[in-house]
Order: structure tokens, then C-alpha cells, then sequence
């Protein structure tokens, strides 16, 4: 019973909030909807027994690439965007395509899912001190090539950003 | 009782929201939003299956899915702040260079 409330309410507040990042009209709004929004999901991989995987969704996320984002809003001028359109012209038939694929995936999930394990998570996935030292081994021994490579694209990705935001290339 | 479809239909919906924001808004900084809103609800899928098969695989690989999310976000940026300087403008639909 109490999972379904706690369950129900990030449902709402992810939700809602998602909702809230595409309807609004400032984009700064939009940016403190999507980090309400991110808290939620945050809320939900603690609820999973993911601890380390909510801490790096609010050090990363929250603390980095919204705040960068944020810089960014602030950069380019807020002011003129607001008395224009929000919606390109072929809103209407996007959002029709994208409820249809939306009744597909859903209606699949619903339908065939019993083909996944439904019964109820077990229990402890891992207990909850050790989630942190379980990641931690898989990321530095199965996954230590993937682990590096991800270090090369944010290298590249850094020096990319340098560049990119350079007066003259 | 919350089963995985519950967490798969939540990552559905999200997911739905992300692509039409994608589709429809002509700020391409709420583009990017939206973006970062699908990552996340591919995020909900593999963590459902992690909690669920008891395999801790899906939460490394969720770790590895925010590395690119930042990458992405560092580099689309890095493009946004280049092109208000080039354009003055950052409504994706006024952005048509290549256009034919």
C-alpha cells in the first residue's frame, strides 16, 4: 500500500512535471520544471534500491548540465523568444504520430508483459550498504573498457565544447 | 502491488513527452530539455530490469547512458552558443542554412 502511494506520487509529480517542461512558454521555467522533474527520477532509483545511481543523477545532472544549461538560457536573449510562436507549424501531426507511438509501446508493455518476469521484485536486489561497492566492481573489472571509453567522449566532448564556444575558430 | 509494467509504462509516458516535445517546440534549448527527458526514461527501464533480475548491469549501464547525456549536453550547448553568436537566433525552424 505504501509503495503504491510512493509509487503513484513521483508518477504524478515525473508526469506532470515532463509535462510542464514542454508547455511552458519561458525557458527558464522549463529548465526548473525539468530539474523537478529529475528529482523525481531520482526519488524512483532510490525507491529501486539504486543509491548510487540517484546520488549521480542529482551531482550530474541537477548540479551539472541543468546548471549549464541554465548559464546557457541565460546567454542567449530570453526576452525576445516569448511573443512568438512556441510550436513549429506541423505541431499538430507530431503530436497525433507521437500519441500513436505512445499507444503502441504502451499497449505492447500491458499486453505482452508477461513475457517479462512480472511477479513481484524480489526483495534485495543488493543490500542497501553494499549497492555502491557492487557498481563500483562492475564498473572497474567486467566493464573497464566501456568505463574508459566513456572517459575518452567526455575528453572529446570537453575539448569539442572549448572549440565550439570559441570566437574564432 | 507495483510490478516492472508499471515502471516500463511511467518510461512510456516520459518517453512519449520527450518526443513531442522534440517535435513541436521551436526552441532548441526546450528541444535539448526534451532530449535529456528521453534519456531519463530509458534510465527508468534499465533500473526497473536491474532491480527486477537482480543484476546490477542495467544501473552501470544508466551510469554510462548519463556520461553521454552530459557529453551531449556539453557539445549541443557548445553548438547553440555558436550559432546565437553566428544567427541571433535559436528558433530551430529559422535555422534552415542547409536548406535546399
Amino acid at each position: 500500500m505504501i509503495d503504491q502511494i510512493i509509487f503513484y506520487t513521483l508518477a504524478f509529480i515525473i508526469v506532470a512535471m515532463s509535462l510542464m517542461v514542454i508547455l511552458a512558454r519561458n525557458a527558464v521555467r522549463s529548465a526548473l520544471y525539468l530539474i523537478s522533474a529529475l528529482l523525481g527520477f531520482a526519488a524512483l532509483y532510490i525507491r529501486l534500491q539504486a543509491e548510487l545511481l540517484a546520488g549521480v543523477q542529482i551531482l550530474v545532472y541537477v548540479g551539472g548540465i541543468m546548471v549549464l544549461f541554465l548559464f546557457v538560457i541565460m546567454l542567449v536573449s530570453v526576452r525576445t523568444m516569448e511573443h512568438q510562436a512556441r510550436q513549429t507549424r506541423q505541431w499538430k501531426a507530431a503530436v497525433v504520430i507521437a500519441l500513436g507511438v505512445a499507444a503502441e509501446l504502451i499497449y505492447l508493455i500491458v499486453r505482452g508483459g508477461s513475457i517479462f518476469v512480472t511477479k513481484q521484485p524480489p526483495d534485495a536486489l543488493l543490500t542497501k550498504s553494499q549497492n555502491t561497492q557492487v557498481v563500483g566492481e562492475a564498473l572497474y573489472s567486467t566493464y573497464l573498457l566501456p568505463f574508459e571509453i566513456a572517459s575518452v567522449l567526455l575528453l572529446v566532448a570537453m575539448i569539442g565544447a572549448v572549440v565550439l564556444a570559441k570566437k574564432k575558430i | 502491488m507495483i510490478t516492472t509494467n508499471h515502471y516500463l509504462v511511467l518510461a512510456a509516458i516520459v518517453f512519449t513527452i520527450g518526443v513531442i516535445g522534440v517535435l513541436t517546440r521551436r526552441n532548441i534549448l526546450i528541444i535539448f530539455m526534451s532530449i535529456e527527458l528521453i534519456l531519463n526514461s530509458v534510465n527508468i527501464n534499465l533500473v526497473a530490469f536491474s532491480y527486477l533480475l537482480k543484476n546490477v548491469v542495467g544501473q552501470v549501464f544508466a551510469i554510462f547512458v548519463i556520461t553521454v547525456a552530459a557529453a551531449e549536453a556539453a557539445i549541443g550547448l557548445g553548438i547553440i552558443i555558436a550559432l546565437f553568436r553566428n544567427k541571433e537566433t535559436i528558433q530551430a525552424d529559422e535555422i534552415d542554412l542547409l536548406k535546399w
